[in-house]
């Protein structure tokens, strides 16, 4: 439909104008878009999907498309809640009544279940602090999905890690171990827990457990941050016995690990499995560096 | 010039105010804010959030259902009924043309809406049984919904210059809902790990009207107040974006030819 | 003065979605129009008369060639502050009055608004719709849209006013006022270019003529000239002509129509008219009148098409005559 033909000096001149416009409206759209980026994102807005009151009501309007609503909103989670966000404290008060609206479209959706178990429950600033949404959160993902052995598992583990309720633990990693497809270390766990209850050994079996099953990066990651915590708490018991040690045998507290390695209790100046070194405390106790990636407050 | 184009915005005006299906939707309209108010007693102590919230979006939804189905016919309309011989063979620029089609059909969305926010203050007026002046805070949402049939508007333009007005339709319609979901493609983008999918994630996500940065609708609903940086933000980048359109549009159109 | 020109102007379309196929709907145009002078583009459907008029109006551009209206340009946009365009089969806004829509048109122009109502009135009342101004224009008849189109193609006073088949859709009283306006807007000085397929308004109306066949031009010329190039037949009217006269006028005249007293013999070939004329003066008959039945338009314009593409014959029968003329 276009002429290659004849046309004057004054279409060109419009053509150009009209060009140079849309050009430069698009180059000037990039930093615009940013700024407002960045503005949208300190607000920390989640959007608009926060704020309806309840699944029910949005199941209804959703006029049969909840799988494709409850997609969206698992989504939204994971994106606010997995990404890093600067300056601005990620509001985990609002997670559980999104998982609730989430798991109320989509029943199955079994990893928003998991996602609540650990998130949920863990303490702030990690999580939300909040390990009974967490079971009454776990124990509807039970009702609508009885066949899937691992929710039981959550379920114990939340009792064991966050309530440290080492009885109803047991009790309910056995009736999971109960489950079609279980496997067969949750029987030995639910005995083991119900022998011995809070063995650090026990918690490594489940954060295990719980890394090797991970659906999702971010679970995968405070799975491991929690193992190397863990692992770090045992060196420092064992650092702190050989600190004793010296004391007794020197008579005054060392200053640093230095003074044990020249007295040959120590082969090297000791590194905690993030790989920065430990101290000596005030207290004479191993420490932490500073700047060290362990987090032991996820132990408490 | 201005003359020629607000003569042809103004009859443009004219000619969409007269289209049935318009008052169709703005009767619909009112009726679901009336409706509204009904659901919201379901319940109790939110009754304004969901009022609020229901109010804006049948705004926002059937404000779009009118800026597609007009914007849709508008260029096109004009070609296959031939009224636009006797337009272009007057001393009027095909480029003048254009942005008065533009410019009549935005006012008829602005005094559309008008009537829109005006039965929502009602219904507000009618629950709360009072207003007070911090529910002006709800116009602020309505001009960021125009904004967005702004750009729709233009999309709609844009498409009808070169298109039936079926596929003009779903390709304004699509737009628009990709448009909303721009975030989430660029996420998605960058979760996958592939760079070559990740940049073109992010050339689209910069490229297609984003209209994900409109959505405030809920925040209002909470009694927020938008801030005056994100105002002036996002009116510049309707601007701009209604800019790329219409010269889109103007350039197509200084090609077409009518036979 | 020249009111238009073009030169070897050409369009072609390109068909076919995959291999395209360029289809060329005018040829080489080469045509004069002069100020002041009523000009007909004739041809069968599809000769490429609407493209001419719409390629001068810039609603399509050409392939290749120029052309001038009015001494402009045909970029220049601003020319057509001079110009009156009526469409073929015109469609205008439904939902507007005659009234509202000349408005329109004259806001278009730019003419300020005490002038822009003159002209309306003046307008409507000549163009007959005075009584109809106020109703909206989907339930006007063909016939009263054909004239809304022609008032809106003189709203602007044009110089020179183009009309597409400006006749279709009128009834006979409709044609008669459209042939007295046309002659009108000649007698004020204005150019007028139209197109149609209907021969016997050309013949009453036009100063000079082009047939287009097939996208080129075929012939040109002025009216006068052309009709007058071939004498077809020679009339002869007598009254009360003797039966045995008759008789002996059948070797000359196939016809003989009475009508009344008198009898209208056609003798086809212009050699024979002496001696027949003689034999019938010798026989004391009366003559009423001798007149050439001259070759219409239509019989020119037939000649031209079946003679094909190429050709020019009426360029070379005009020199020829004006040869003869100078011996």
């Amino acid at each position: 439909m276009t002429a290659a033909g004849v046309r004057s000096q004054g279409t060109g001149r419009l053509r150009g104008a009209c060009g140079a416009v849309l050009v430069l409206s698009f180059l000037a759209l990039v930093p615009l878009q940013r700024a407002i980026d960045r503005e949208l994102a300190a607000r920390g807005n989640v959007g608009e999907l926060l704020y309806l009151p309840s699944g029910g009501i949005l199941q209804r309007l959703s006029l049969g498309h909840e799988g494709l609503l409850a997609d969206i909103y698992w989504t939204r989670v994971v994106q606010y809640f997995g990404r890093k966000r600067l300056g601005q404290a990620t509001r985990f008060d609002l997670l559980g009544p999104l998982l609730r609206i989430t798991t109320e479209l989509d029943p199955q959706l079994v990893i928003a279940y998991r996602y609540g178990a650990i998130f949920l429950a863990e303490k702030a600033p990690a999580g939300a602090g909040q390990p009974e949404e967490a079971l009454q959160l776990l124990r509807h993902g039970i009702v609508a999905n009885p066949d899937y052995w691992r929710l039981w598992q959550d379920l114990g583990f939340i009792y064991y890690w966050d309530l440290k309720d080492y009885e109803s633990a047991a009790r309910v990693f056995r009736a999971g171990s109960e489950r079609p497809g279980a496997q067969l270390w949750m029987k030995a766990l639910a005995a083991s827990v119900a022998a011995q209850g809070g063995a650090t050994q026990t918690s490594r079996l489940l954060w295990s457990e719980i890394y090797r099953q991970a659906e999702n990066e971010q679970i995968r990651a405070s799975a491991k941050d929690h193992l190397l915590a863990l692992q770090a708490q045992e060196e420092i018991e064992s650092l702190n016995a050989l600190l004793s040690k010296y004391r007794q045998a020197v008579g005054r507290p060392a200053r640093s690990f230095r003074e044990l390695v020249a007295a040959g209790l120590l082969r090297a100046r000791p590194r905690d499995p993030a790989g920065a070194l430990y101290q000596v405390g005030p207290a004479g106790l191993a420490t932490l560096a500073p700047g060290s990636k362990i987090d032991l407050r996820l132990l408490q | 010039m201005t003359g020629r184009v607000a003569s042809i915005a103004l009859n443009t005006f004219k000619e969409s105010v007269r289209e049935r299906v318009l008052y169709n939707l703005v009767v619909f309209a009112l009726l679901l804010i009336g409706a509204a108010i009904l659901f919201s007693s379901i319940s109790v102590g939110i009754e304004q959030i969901i009022l609020v919230n229901l109010g804006l979006s049948s705004i926002s939804g059937f404000g779009l259902l009118m800026a597609i189905f007009i914007g849709i016919g508008l260029v096109w309309k004009e070609i296959e009924r031939r009224t636009i011989f006797s337009i272009l063979s007057k001393p009027v620029r095909r480029g003048e043309f254009v942005l008065g089609k533009y410019l009549g059909l935005l006012l008829t969305l602005v005094i559309n809406t008008g009537i829109m926010t005006l039965g929502f203050y009602a219904a507000l007026l009618y629950q709360k049984r009072t207003l007070e002046v911090a529910d002006l805070v709800a116009l602020e949402a309505v001009y960021f919904i125009l904004l967005q049939l702004a750009m729709v508007v233009g999309l709609a333009l844009l498409f009808s210059c070169i298109s039936t007005p079926v596929l003009s339709a779903v390709f304004t319609f699509s737009l628009y809902v990709v448009g909303n979901f721009l975030e989430d493609i660029r996420w998605f983008g960058q979760e996958t790990g592939s760079s070559l999918v990740e940049s073109l994630t992010t050339g689209i996500y910069y490229l297609l009207p984003n209209f994900g940065n409109f959505n405030v609708i809920s925040q209002i609903a909470h009694g927020e107040r938008i801030p005056g940086y994100l105002l002036i933000s996002n009116s510049l980048y309707a601007l701009l974006y209604v800019s790329i359109l219409l010269s889109a549009a103007i350039l197509i159109f200084e090609e077409r030819e009518f036979k | 003065m020249l009111a238009i020109e073009t030169v070897d102007l050409t369009k072609d379309y390109t068909v076919g979605f995959f291999r395209k196929r360029p289809r060329r709907a005018l040829e080489g145009l080469n045509l004069r129009v002069d100020a002041g002078e009523i000009f007909g583009l004739l041809g069968p459907n599809g000769a490429g008369k609407s493209t001419t008029l719409k390629l001068l109006l810039r609603l399509i551009f050409p392939t290749s060639g120029t052309a001038r209206v009015l001494g402009r340009e045909l970029d220049d946009v601003s020319m057509h502050a001079r110009v009156g365009y009526l469409p073929e089969n015109p469609y205008f806004y439904d939902h507007l009055t005659a009234r509202e829509f000349l408005n329109y048109v004259g806001e278009l122009f730019g003419l300020p608004s005490a002038e822009r109502r003159r002209r309306v009135d003046q307008l409507l009342d000549r163009l007959g719709l005075a009584d109809s101004s106020n109703v909206a224009l989907r339930k006007f008849s063909k016939g009263m849209i054909q004239r809304v189109g022609i008032a809106q193609a003189l709203m602007n006073d044009p110089e020179l006013i183009f009309l597409d088949e400006p006749m279709s859709g009128l009834d006979p009283l409709g044609r008669r006022e459209a042939r007295d306006l046309i002659l009108e807007l000649k007698a004020a000085g204005k150019t007028v270019f139209f197109s149609t397929h209907i021969l016997s308004d050309a013949e009453v109306l036009c100063d000079r003529v082009a047939i287009l066949n097939r996208g080129r031009l075929q012939g040109c010329g002025e009216l006068r000239e052309i009709l007058s190039l071939g004498v077809s037949a020679t009339e002869v009217v007598l009254e009360n002509p003797a039966p045995e006269l008759l008789n002996e006028l059948q070797s000359y005249s196939r016809s003989a129509i009475r009508t009344g007293n008198r009898v209208r013999i056609e003798i086809a070939e212009e050699a024979e008219v002496p001696s027949a004329l003689g034999m019938i003066l010798r026989r004391g008959a009366r003559v009423v009148s001798v007149n050439p039945v001259k070759m219409s338009l239509e019989d020119y314009f037939m000649a031209q098409i079946d003679n094909g593409p190429g050709k020019l014959p009426a360029e070379d029968k005009v020199e020829a005559l004006r040869e003869e003329e100078r011996k």
